[in-house]
């Protein structure tokens, strides 16, 4: 049993380990991410700047407040998003690498495969946020000096099981149509922006959608950030957001891994699992 | 009585594809099942090298994936030392490792970097990983620069052999090889049969070696199964096939059997 457990976790790293390989291997390609998403965040940065000019402004409308809250949400939704597309993509960079059926092949359970990709991503992820934040600090004097970092930190560690559960069920798209799962598993995230309420609340949305934001975890994970940044929110105040997080986490990862496991096996009975599909 | 490497009983395996009938109209598309094996039984004892031979679209790939828990079959039971390939996948995969005729790697990584991360999946830490992967590679005859270089930047031929050694380092029971020489240069194609004949010399393994060629399963194989169309046609020897055909070689043994050339079948799949 100890042995099986010490594979297992030498395994996890190892995906991990790997993925750093990779990533220091296209480095110029993850420089030019870097760029862009410092581009993006900056971008709404100054959009928000200008807001003004633009005729917004006057009466109780806040344009620190309303910078701040835009790019409280670009940031959060480049890290979230980042971490949502590692795992989501975890099936597809393997068929793209022709590596799918060796990495399938291999004695490991495939949450250890699952989690071992998530756990660089959530690394990665906050590295790159890390500088993306150190830059708009500096162009925009960001004062985080009524924010409750604590707080804030709790619910993005929180967010990561919901964001995890769905990212597998995600996942799964690539296992389920070798042709179309990746672009669907693209729609899925571009979904997730337009409903979660990254750049505005949900109350602007028609109630459809209203209804999608009510139910995606990124809606809570983005509310209770904010409401930690702009408002100090405390640990103790975000206990609500998190037991929601939390329960939507424990939902979501048994059925993200159960509908994974469904999914392998119809593709080893159809036999979808090689590169080519 | 000791287990099988291989206990394979009525295995069967088909694929659905939709398909549409010559003047059908453009939407109207029925499902076909095309039967990559029938009913295959198979007994392989420990230890040995054991060809599997047919064209393409004989059914060998589609054995190979059946034992490496890549497929399931839809009817049968197939084991691997005793563990069935569906019910016990996961220990299944302890035993077995595969080189295939892609070299499937991280083409962007290096040997080294390939490796350590195989040697990760099979539980193993990266210590003490580094000296093995050199002294494998140099029992291939891969000079030492290699290992940092991008697998992309090496030569088919290195990168099979590079794959051959990823398959040592992780020391299974069962090795499947699956046409490991297809389109390698002769030289090449030499080497890796060389490091195969060392390696049965020097381990306890089983290797299923799936091929199209001919002499090279009369050189390497100890027992030889002739697939065609899902279906064996002959189990023995090389030696045993040949004389109860009265042929001279492998090749003239498939055709006595199925009244056609190798490459005459591959030529007509090709063109199908």
């Amino acid at each position: 049993m100890i042995g099986l457990r010490s594979s297992e976790m030498s395994a996890f790293f190892g995906f991990a380990e790997r993925q750093l390989y990779v990533y220091k291997r296209y480095w110029v390609w993850e420089v030019v991410w870097l760029f862009y998403s410092i581009v993006s965040v900056l971008s709404i940065g100054f959009l928000a700047s200008g807001l003004s000019s633009l005729g917004a402004g006057g009466g109780s409308f806040d344009l620190r407040r309303a910078q701040l809250y835009l790019l409280i949400g670009a940031l959060l939704w480049g890290y979230l998003s980042l971490v949502f597309m590692e795992a989501a993509y975890a099936i597809s960079w393997e068929r793209w690498e022709g590596t799918i059926e060796y990495t399938f092949m291999a004695p490991v359970r495939r949450i250890t495969h699952l989690m071992g990709i998530c756990l660089f991503a959530i690394v990665y992820g906050l590295a790159r946020t890390f500088i993306v934040l150190i830059v708009a600090v500096v162009i925009f004097d960001i004062d985080f000096s009524h924010a409750d970092i604590p707080g804030a930190l709790v619910v993005l560690a929180a967010s990561m099981a919901p964001l995890i559960g769905l990212a597998i069920l995600t996942s799964v798209l690539p296992l389920l149509s070798p042709q179309k799962g990746e672009q669907m598993s693209f729609a899925v995230q571009g979904f997730l922006l337009l409903v979660s309420g990254v750049y505005y609340p949900l109350t602007v949305l028609p109630w459809p959608l209203q209804v999608a934001g009510f139910v995606s975890p990124l809606t809570y994970a983005l509310a209770g950030m904010r409401t930690s940044l702009l408002q100090g929110a405390t640990t103790a105040d975000q206990l609500p957001t998190v037991g929601i997080l939390l329960g939507m986490g424990a939902v979501l990862i048994p059925v993200g891994f159960g509908v994974f496991t469904w999914a392998e096996r119809r593709a080893k009975r159809l036999g979808l699992l090689k590169r080519s599909g | 009585m000791s287990v099988p490497a291989i206990e394979i009983t009525g295995v069967r395996k088909a694929f659905r594809h939709r398909q549409r009938e010559k003047g059908a109209p453009w939407w109207r598309r029925e499902w076909k099942n095309k039967v990559a094996l029938h009913e295959l039984d198979l007994r392989v004892e420990a230890g040995g090298v054991i060809g599997i031979l047919g064209p393409n679209g004989s059914g060998k790939s589609t054995l190979i994936r059946i034992l490496g828990t890549l497929l399931t079959p839809d009817a049968g039971t197939a084991k691997v030392f005793g563990c069935d390939v569906v019910t016990d996948a996961l220990q299944v995969r302890r035993h077995v490792n595969r080189v295939s005729v892609e070299a499937a790697f991280f083409k962007e990584l290096s040997p080294w970097e390939n490796m350590v991360y195989a040697s990760r999946l099979y539980g193993n830490t990266s210590r003490g990983t580094r000296r093995r992967v050199v002294e494998i590679m140099a029992l291939l005859g891969l000079p030492k620069y290699v290992i940092d270089q991008p697998m992309k930047q090496l030569s088919r031929g290195q990168q099979q052999k590079v794959a051959i050694a990823r398959s040592f380092l992780t020391a299974p029971s069962l090795l499947l090889m699956d046409e490991p020489t297809t389109g390698l240069d002769p030289r090449s194609k030499k080497e890796v049969q060389a490091v195969l004949e060392t390696l049965r010399a020097e381990r306890e393994i089983t290797v299923l070696l799936c091929t199209h060629d001919m002499d090279e399963a009369a050189v390497m194989c100890d027992r030889v199964l002739m697939l065609d169309g899902g279906h064996v046609l002959a189990d023995g020897s090389p030696d045993e096939l040949r004389g109860r055909h009265g042929a001279d070689s492998l090749e003239d043994v498939f055709m006595h059997l199925t009244g056609k050339t190798l490459e005459a079948e591959e030529a007509e799949e090709a063109i199908l």
